[in-house]
């Protein structure tokens, strides 16, 4: 089958543990053998500089492109045949998809206070393994939307106008 | 779980280690889910508590049958309410939990309304819930409304349906199938993810139907593709045709042109995978290569580390087939031999070693040596291994070349690092006469201060092996010596037995060493001693300038040429009460190994000095069946048994294979036969042989199977006389004979009365391959000179039209039914002549060596040249019948 497809997705902080992570593949079957594949990578990746390109290395027999901004670790792995570039696409999709809907502090408390947004935002970029969209407007307009609800409770204004900041962020950017 | 998830920013200073889920507790979550059963929702609440449930299964923490059953049944009860974002969370969390077939039912219908819905996330969500979680019967209650969201005009709920269809495909393919109008429509779609998924599950429903493919490939490579994953798909499709297709004889490859226009498209993705496809062609030709490579060659100034990685990824495997037409990239890429990342350094490295001509390789040792010490290890061993080859690429070269290898060998390293330099210089000692001295010079100074005992070991015995031929071999005995006094017992009892090789070789040297191995018999270690004693003593001539016999010599040093795993099960059957165990008893036939299993990520490379673990011996099993039946117990050794053939075809009445047995004298067939009727019990089984057209083979004796009930397998054997040493052919046609008696399966009784019946069975054929044995050699070059010329015979063949190069050889080596040397059995992908090692040992106990040069001449016509050496020229002419005839 020669249908592009995705591994995994990782996002770890600064000490390699998990802040949300996403298997398609049986290659790793057990919950042990995804933790030593991640403490692994982690260390193999440490001392690299990916803040500002996206870094790419040859691991496991796989190819593992990343990215790190602040105290967090992003990784995109697919097979050792797999086009690299897609695999970066896939990448920069969900960072700057993360990057919205962060309003730009991307940091592990923001992530972890918007757990439930980056959980969406993974559940949009790959659907088992299949790539659904790498545009990242597109997938953080997916997310957002999703959980903007006009009947929204007084109670929850906060939420919604973190979400509208979101919101204008996005468009500016797509202003850009 | 005091805080809530919205975030507090006053706390953000005081507590670093802030975090919304510290100190979370599966049990206390269970029982917070309790809100999801509240008669008033409260949404905000709820997808607080979904989202708690999905971080600790994200954690790794499981929830048990009972915990997950009842997570589900609350989860369900959350479609009551309109929360988009809720619902949003409930379905991640239904996936998540992956329900059993009775829970599943209990969604269906609030994912099917969803699916109706007029909101558009929920269609496309409650599509992707429900297909992942559905089975084959209620795919088809759904099935007319998932061919409708295929041809959505919203984009996310057609590729949300596509997705689930590429998905369902492995599971239902028939149902899937129904769908290609509309997956067909939806390839025309305006949106560029839509085109892009309905492409792969149009190709997916395709990929057997070869002209569809093909037809679809050419229609849309004129059209218009829109996004650059669809591009690249269909570059993959291209390329799979153009494999395909048959190729014309002139003209050019089809689909080449739209493949080089990809090379032109805006996005990075596309012409890379162009640029990749391109190079991977079969049989790529040098003007086909030319603007894949020079696109490539760009992207190895890119300021994007992906980039630069992909294209200096593809020109190094380019490099391994065409190595010119990439020396037009050296410029750009001695520049990466300072990048940043290490992995795009090392790449850049191997391929300049790879293309480098002989005139640039002392510049290129000079930037490598300031590369090497800030890499890690593992791209070390990467280098070493380019540098062997580069180094046996340029023999002239050996001497900066060896000096590199050995400056690296003092410094720092662990011990694969190390291995990988011991073992290039080894290969080019071997390889390169001129170097030899230099470099076992090289590996003395090495084993002064070596902290790997295998290592020393390894060196010790190649200088045994080496030094002694060398002009002047006393000056290593200070090397050797110095590790009798400064090293543990193993490298010591080894640099005992190295001393006694010099000893036994180099006669002048024989009384000095003798001085020095008597002084080795007050060793601590036992090993050490015995050894030394041994030695003394049979070396002999009391350290006297005299020859040493040669029986003696062959006796201590003569390499052995029984595997070492055959030994190791003789020596365990062995039992000391009886007579001294003979080595000549021990079968030389190499085990086939069993395919290594799948290499498990992460998992180290298996321990050099670790022996492969090999299947208990099938020989020994053979050999201890046929010795036990009388009438075969005066055939002498067992030469070979083969591997097992099918007389039957899969599923019939009666399953039956053949073993054939070669004995110098004798043939056994052995007849495994199992019987799979459970009515059924046969009794006084035979297999009827009819060797008419076997004429060099007389029938000597059968030995009739007694009884052979339902499902136990049993064996019956025939065997045949034929001309002593001569590797007789033949064919055989066998029946089976049996007596059939009826039997009630329920209470296993047998009717006394019983009907002859006989069943045929295939022909078997005795072949010449069947006469040879496969048994190693550790050095084929070493091997082949010790044989000499005298009885070498050479001769070219005409192969005929071949599917491939690899084809061919394969080919000839089943036929030959010898063992492959020095892994010369793998063909190099796209390379158009191979040369082919093999070794084996001819009935008789005859040494064959055989030399294959194969060149593809012409469209798919393999030629081959086929030196024999063997030690009786019969035995030569033999091997050439064998490739004549066959």
């Amino acid at each position: 089958d020669c249908c592009p497809s995705v591994k995994n997705i990782l996002l770890l902080d600064s000490e390699g543990k998990r802040v949300a992570v996403k298997y398609f593949s049986d290659e790793w079957p057990t919950n042990n053998s995804k933790l030593a594949f991640e403490k692994a990578l982690f260390a193999k990746t440490l001392r690299t500089n990916a803040r500002m390109e996206a870094e790419i290395v040859m691991f496991q027999d796989n190819i593992v492109v990343y990215k790190f901004v602040q105290d967090l670790h992003f990784f995109v792995t697919g097979g050792d045949h797999e086009n690299e570039l897609l695999l970066a696409a896939v990448l920069q999709g969900f960072f700057d998809a993360v990057t919205l809907l962060l309003r730009n502090n991307v940091d592990k408390r923001e992530a972890l206070e918007n757990l439930d947004l980056i959980f969406l935002c993974l559940d949009e970029i790959v659907d088992q393994g299949i790539i659904l969209e790498t545009d990242p407007s597109v997938i953080a307009g997916k997310v957002a939307i999703h959980s903007m609800d006009g009947a929204a409770p007084l109670a929850e204004q906060t939420i919604s106008q973190a979400l509208a900041t979101a919101r204008e962020h996005l468009t500016r950017t797509l202003l850009t | 779980m005091a805080q809530p998830l919205v975030k507090k920013d006053d706390d953000r200073d005081d507590e670093a280690e802030y975090s919304p889920f510290l100190g979370i507790e599966k049990g206390a979550v269970l029982q917070e889910a309790r809100v999801f059963n509240d008669p008033q929702l409260d949404p905000r609440r709820c997808s607080q508590v979904i989202t708690k449930l999905l971080y600790l299964l994200n954690q790794g923490e499981t929830f048990t049958k009972i915990e997950a059953t009842e997570v589900f049944f609350a989860v369900t009860k959350l479609f009551q309410s309109r929360d988009i974002g809720l619902r949003r969370m409930v379905y991640l969390m239904i996936k998540e939990l992956s329900p059993s077939a009775d829970e599943v039912i209990i969604v269906t219908s609030s994912l099917m309304k969803d699916m109706t819905s007029k909101t558009d996330m929920y269609r496309a969500n409650a599509i992707r819930v429900l297909c992942r979680i559905t089975d084959g019967t209620l795919l088809t209650q759904i099935e007319r409304y998932l061919k409708q969201a295929i041809v959505d005009k919203n984009p996310v709920v057609a590729s949300a349906a596509l997705v689930s269809g590429i998905h369902l495909l492995q599971t239902t393919p028939e149902i899937v199938k129904r769908w290609s109008n509309e997956v067909q429509e939806a390839v025309q779609s305006r949106a560029a993810l839509v085109q892009f998924h309905a492409l792969a599950l149009l190709h997916q429903i395709r990929q057997n139907d070869r002209l569809a493919v093909s037809k679809l490939v050419t229609s849309l490579t004129r059209g218009t593709v829109r996004s650059p994953l669809a591009q690249c798909l269909l570059i993959r499709y291209t390329t799979q045709v153009i494999r395909e297709a048959a190729t014309t004889q002139t003209g050019d490859r089809p689909f080449y042109d739209f493949l080089e226009s990809c090379l032109r498209h805006k996005a990075e993705m596309v012409i890379f995978e162009a640029a990749r496809a391109i190079t991977e062609l079969n049989g790529v030709t040098n003007r086909e290569l030319t603007p894949a490579i020079t696109v490539l060659q760009l992207f190895l100034s890119s300021s994007k580390p992906v980039l630069r990685f992909a294209a200096v990824r593809t020109l190094n495997k380019v490099a391994m087939t065409h190595p010119m037409a990439v020396t037009n990239c050296n410029i750009d890429m001695e520049s990466l031999i300072s990048d940043q990342n290490r992995s795009i350094a090392t790449l850049a490295i191997t391929t300049l070693l790879k293309t480098g001509n002989e005139s640039s390789v002392d510049r290129l040792m000079k930037q490598i040596t300031n590369f090497m010490s800030d890499i890690a290890d593992e791209f070390k061993i990467v280098v070493v291994e380019a540098i062997r080859s580069l180094c046996l690429k340029f023999p002239l070269k050996y001497r900066s070349l060896m000096n590199f290898l050995s400056n690296i060998l003092r410094e720092e390293g662990g011990f694969e690092y190390k291995k990988a330099i011991v073992d290039s210089i080894v290969i080019l000692i071997r390889d390169i006469p001129d170097a030899k001295e230099n470099g076992l010079l090289h590996l003395c100074e090495f084993i002064e201060d070596c902290e790997f005992t295998y290592l020393s070991t390894q060196i010790l015995h190649f200088l045994g092996t080496e030094g002694p031929k060398t002009s002047d071999p006393s000056k290593y005995i200070r090397y050797i010596y110095n590790r009798v006094h400064l090293e543990n017992a193993t490298v010591r009892a080894a640099a005992v037995s190295t001393l006694a090789k010099f000893g036994a070789m180099v006669d002048a040297l024989k009384p000095r060493v003798f001085v020095l191995l008597r002084r080795c018999l007050y060793d601590g270690d036992d090993e050490v001693r015995d050894r030394a004693t041994l030695y003394l003593n049979t070396v002999g001539s009391d350290g006297e300038v005299i020859e040493t016999d040669k029986d003696v010599k062959d006796f201590l040093f003569g390499s052995l040429d029984i595997p070492l795993a055959n030994i190791e099960t003789s020596l365990k059957n062995y039992e000391p009460a009886e007579q001294p165990f003979d080595i000549n008893s021990v079968p030389k036939e190499v085990k086939t190994q069993p395919l290594a299993e799948k290499k498990a990520p992460g998992k180290m490379p298996a321990g050099l000095g670790a022996p492969p673990s090999g299947p208990p011996s099938t020989v020994d099993a053979y050999e201890k069946l046929l010795s036990s039946i009388p009438e075969f117990s005066d055939f002498g050794k067992l030469f070979k048994s083969a591997a097992p053939v099918e007389l039957t075809e899969a599923e019939t009445e009666y399953a039956v294979n053949v073993v054939k047995h070669i004995f110098d004298k004798h043939v056994v067939f052995q007849y495994n036969c199992t019987n799979t009727i459970p009515e059924q019990l046969l009794e006084n089984v035979t297999v009827i042989v009819d060797a008419s057209e076997a004429e060099e083979f007389a029938e000597l004796a059968s030995k009739p199977l007694r009884s052979l009930p339902y499902d136990s397998p049993g064996q019956t054997f025939v065997a045949f006389e034929k001309p002593e040493g001569v590797p007789a052919v033949g064919k055989f046609s066998n029946m089976l004979r049996f007596i059939v008696k009826e039997v009630d399966p329920t209470t296993g009784d047998v009717e006394d009365d019983g009907v002859e019946d006989e069943y045929q069975l295939e022909d078997l054929e005795v072949v010449a391959a069947d006469y040879v044995m496969k048994v190693g050699v550790s050095n084929f070059r070493n091997a082949w000179e010790s044989i000499g010329p005298d009885f070498e015979r050479v001769d070219e063949y005409g192969l005929g039209p071949r599917e491939s190069l690899a084809e061919a050889v394969s080919a000839v080596i089943s036929l030959l039914g010898m063992q492959p040397c020095e892994g010369t059995e793998v063909v190099a992908n796209n390379s158009r002549s191979h040369t082919c090692l093999l070794s084996g040992v001819f009935i008789g106990n005859v040494k064959v060596l055989v030399r294959l040069q194969f060149g593809i001449d012409g469209p798919k016509e393999v030629a081959m040249k086929l030196a024999v050496r063997s030690e009786d020229d019969n035995v030569s002419d033999m091997i050439h019948e064998i490739v004549a005839s066959g």
